[in-house]
């Protein structure tokens, strides 16, 4: 038994490389290939594919559009978040608990029922198809989570570190960017990868908030199925850049993950 | 836990926070629970037509089969997800490099767009051109996605569990390293084998992030609409048309928009019950 | 129960050890008897930890043997040695009641439930957890957890050792001594062996029959607390033990007599002849340290404390600092005075080792 452990997270880890690999495989295939055989490997290697991608602005573009809103709503969601989440993990005020609730019950409220109000709302204080809508449409469900998070992580340092800071003589201010912040940097990446990681990853607010200017890679996939006919191979090459910042992101908060998935609290 | 002191002041910290939610969630939602009252004949015309859509909603066999669908898909995927997620936790290597490996390869699908997820499954599952529909019919077994009910509802819990495992998985393997080598050299010395370390060691520290797990993919399983929209369009007929794709089917493509109004608040209500049932249920221990 | 050998044990972490510090343990040899209270005293890093998981099967040594009763156990995994361990953070089931914990090693072992209910009921009796052997061990305080850690390893009648990993560090200061008694009750009625690593003189002196002290992974003095206190074999031993510790001063020694100062200060026994260029001291307790007349060791007083039923006069001479006691009444002189040593506890260390009489 002791011998086959390995075995279990090996076909899973097996089980998730397939349809990437199908993915990968097709974007260098032309779209003769795709529709006329069935091949594991391309037969007629091509970067045409991503040529396309790379040179149409329309493409390129939406990959700009989509790390422009995800950057700011992640900048916005970790700052608004902070003193939240202080305030949270050190005092007691009134009605503190049902504010935490109210803020997680957004976190539960489904993207479909916002997605017209979104757009209606939008529109009307003009800010419709710009990067800042859906940046702040996103810290819906974004920020509850990092206030979430955020709180596990400062809950678990000692309030000592304030009370000797105040003797120090230090101020508010100064204590929480000097000393605080410092000591919860960890805390904050983690934050701001979960940030990222449901902002890049949810597409129906985005696609609903934004018309051509603030386009999302992701969005501007969908128009090859329609419009464009059936362009599998560019499609798959789309697909496959979507998935690469992703997975440098997670390179790089690798030895954190674990760790922050066990901070935040119920 | 350090305690806490009194200080109303704290409401300071927390104004950019309502502020930013407020001002997505409240106008948004107060634009819901008008239009679930009124009715309106086009030309922004509107009727005040009381609780009628709700009442249309919650007779609705169409709204009643969606929630059914919605509640089996839901129940499906959390019953395979939870226990395949902690036992690949728990067969996971605790140290060394394939720790970063199996972490990074693990969290991979979890980053990916939402429709890209459905639209790679997609290619991946169609019968003639998808590796996977190449595979299952080559076995000798008829299948075909995008005709055959069963195997729509096949495909999109295949992939479901594909994507979201990795977050059971990852959640659970933090439960479990953060448990001291300690309460393990105990077990040993007490005579405790597998199953019993399982029981008493392990599941007991991993119960807290269990249950942000099951919270946070029951959540999200309900809400869930890009992927299987992408991957069946909630087709064949409305074989895999869950809550969300009717609702959306309703609001932008017929643009009903009182009943879709309406609808929606029931389905806010309903997650958010679901939510606090889960919630209580898993939790009532601790309080002891 | 069982005797227990440890011979020509040695460890290190690395796999391939290079220079002394890559070994956590060099060399241990013990022999401890069956039924004995032992302690391992020593700083955080000596190695106490490593030797004690070398003993209970957590860690297999490098080299050398673990011997029970003269039965070679050196590969054997926990589960197998019978032994029980109380660790330093408590561990409990917290999903089970007090009672379930206490009768949890017998269930695993297939013991008849009647005879789990009497022993349990008997050893819960012992350590006073019989009123809450129905809660859930969850909500309990950290000295009732440890309590339950150690009924955890009493109700089994096959232990052969007991040990115990700093079982005190997260018990509150007024509870200690009342654990501490504890154990040294139990281990009288129950008799089994007691190994108890700490780092903590205290707890080692009044625990313990036998005290073996380290440092850097070496046993640098095994004896009884009378002993290490009277006759501490190197002066790490005598300056961890004792508070203050054991005053070292360096010191020429010719034809025999040891020399301060260049004055001559009165040992017990004779010296040995040191090699060239060895380190010498003298060591002698604050205890037996007085202020004499004239003719003594010249000092500046420094600082008096007070430490309850006696007085710590610290004193200088030139860079050496020289320790004192004296009582509540008698009078400390200001500023200079003079200082006399009992030439039967004073004694010669060359190279950090007690010079024994040539």
């Amino acid at each position: 038994m002791k011998r086959a452990t390995w075995l279990v997270p090996t076909l899973y880890i097996l089980f998730l490389m397939l349809p990437i690999y199908w993915l990968v495989n097709m974007s260098f295939k032309t779209t003769n290939e795709i529709l006329g055989s069935f091949t594991l490997f391309p037969n007629d290697f091509t970067f045409e594919n991503y040529m396309v991608i790379f040179t149409d602005q329309s493409w390129y573009m939406g990959y700009f559009n989509s790390m422009l809103y995800v950057s700011m709503n992640t900048v916005i969601s970790v700052a608004a978040a902070l003193p939240a989440a202080y305030a949270f993990s050190r005092y007691r005020f009134l009605g503190d608990k049902h504010l935490f609730f109210w803020l997680l019950t957004n976190r539960m409220a489904p993207p479909a029922v916002f997605a017209l109000p979104f757009f209606q709302f939008y529109s009307a204080v003009g800010l419709f198809d710009t990067h800042i809508a859906v940046a702040l449409a996103h810290c819906l469900f974004n920020i509850p989570l990092a206030v979430w998070i955020l709180e596990g992580f400062m809950s678990g340092v000692p309030k000592e570190l304030d009370e000797t800071a105040y003797v120090d003589g230090y101020s508010f201010p100064k204590f929480f960017f000097k000393i605080f912040l410092p000591t919860i940097k960890s805390g904050i990446g983690v934050t701001a990868f979960f940030c990222f990681m449901f902002s890049w990853v949810e597409l129906l607010l985005a696609k609903n908030l934004t018309a051509v200017d603030a386009k999302p890679i992701a969005a501007t996939m969908t128009r090859t199925a329609s419009t464009a006919g059936y362009e599998l191979g560019l499609l798959a090459a789309a697909g496959v850049l979507t998935i690469i910042p992703g997975a440098i992101v997670i390179y790089f908060v690798r030895n954190y993950i674990a760790k922050g998935f066990a901070l935040g609290r119920v | 836990m350090a305690t806490k002191s009194d200080n109303n002041r704290a409401w300071l910290f927390v104004i950019p926070v309502i502020v930013l939610v407020a001002f997505n969630a409240v106008v948004p939602l107060m634009t819901v629970v008008n239009y679930s009252v009124q009715e309106t004949f086009g030309d922004n015309v509107f009727f005040w037509h009381g609780l009628g859509w709700f009442e249309d909603v919650l007779r609705s066999e169409r709204a009643h089969a969606a929630l059914a669908r919605q509640l089996m898909f839901t129940f499906t995927i959390l019953i395979i997800e939870i226990p395949l997620g902690v036992v690949i936790a728990l067969t996971m290597p605790r140290k060394g490099v394939w720790v970063s490996v199996c972490l990074v390869l693990m969290a991979l699908p979890l980053l990916i767009p939402w429709n890209v997820v459905g639209a790679m499954w997609n290619i991946f599952a169609l019968p003639d051109i998808g590796l996977l529909g190449r595979l299952i019919n080559s076995m000798g077994i008829d299948y075909n996605f995008t005709q055959q009910p069963l195997a729509a509802w096949f495909t999109m819990i295949l992939m479901d569990v594909w994507h979201w495992t990795s977050l059971v998985a990852l959640l659970a393997y933090a439960g479990l390293i953060s448990i001291p080598d300690a309460y393990y050299q105990a077990a040993k010395i007490d005579g405790a084998k597998g199953w019993a370390v399982f029981r008493y060691i392990q599941l007991p520290k991993m119960k807290r992030v269990l249950t942000i797990a099951v919270l946070l993919r029951f959540m999200d399983s309900f809400m869930i609409y890009t992927e299987p929209s992408v991957l069946t369009g909630g087709g064949p007929g409305n074989s895999t048309t869950l809550l969300s794709i009717d609702l959306v089917k309703i609001a932008l493509g017929q643009f009903d928009l009182g009943p879709a109004a309406a609808m929606s608040l029931i389905y806010f209500l309903i997650t958010l019950l679901f939510s606090w049932i889960f919630y209580t249920v898993m939790t009532k221990d601790e309080g002891q | 129960m069982s005797r227990i050998g440890l011979s020509k044990l040695s460890h290190s972490y690395i796999d391939t050890p290079t220079d002394a510090a890559d070994w956590a343990l060099k060399e241990i040899d013990i022999e401890w008897s069956d039924g004995g209270a032992y302690a391992l005293l020593g700083p955080s890093g000596c190695g106490k930890s490593t030797l004690l998981n070398i003993i209970s099967g957590l860690v297999v040594p490098s080299n050398g043997r673990v011997l029970f009763d003269g039965r070679d156990v050196t590969e054997l995994p926990p589960e197998q040695r019978n032994i029980a361990q109380v660790f330093q953070f408590p561990v409990t089931y917290d999903t089970m009641s007090v009672y379930a914990n206490l009768a949890f090693p017998l269930r695993n072992r297939g013991v008849s439930e009647a005879k789990i209910d009497a022993r349990v009921r008997e050893i819960a009796e012992m350590l006073e957890l019989t009123d809450m052997l129905e809660r859930r061990a969850a909500g309990l305080t950290a000295d009732a957890k440890q309590k339950i850690s150690m009924g955890r390893g009493l109700v089994r009648q096959d232990v052969n050792v007991m040990m115990f990993d700093e079982p005190l560090t997260v018990i509150d200061p007024q509870l200690k001594w009342t654990l501490r008694s504890k154990l040294k009750e139990l281990h009288q009625r129950v008799g089994v062996t007691m190994i108890y690593v700490t780092h903590d003189q205290t707890e080692a002196l009044t625990f313990a029959d036998q005290v073996v002290v380290m440092q850097d992974g070496e046993i640098v003095q095994i004896g009884t607390p009378v002993d290490l206190f009277e006759r501490p074999t190197h002066t790490f031993v005598g300056h961890f033990i004792g508070s203050p510790g054991m005053n070292v001063l360096p010191c020429e020694v010719r034809e025999g007599a040891a020399y301060f100062h260049g004055r001559h200060v009165p040992i017990d026994a004779g010296v040995g002849r040191p090699g060239e260029g060895a380190r010498l001291e003298i060591g002698v307790r604050p205890e037996f340290t007085r202020f004499a007349d004239d003719g003594g060791v010249p000092v500046t007083v420094v600082r008096v404390s007070d430490a309850g039923r006696h007085r710590v006069v610290e004193t200088r001479a030139g860079d050496t600092r020289i320790n004192l006691l004296t009582s509540e009444s008698e009078a400390v002189p200001e500023g200079e005075a003079h200082l006399e040593f009992d030439p039967a506890h004073t004694r010669v260390y060359v190279d950090g080792w007690i010079s024994e009489a040539a």
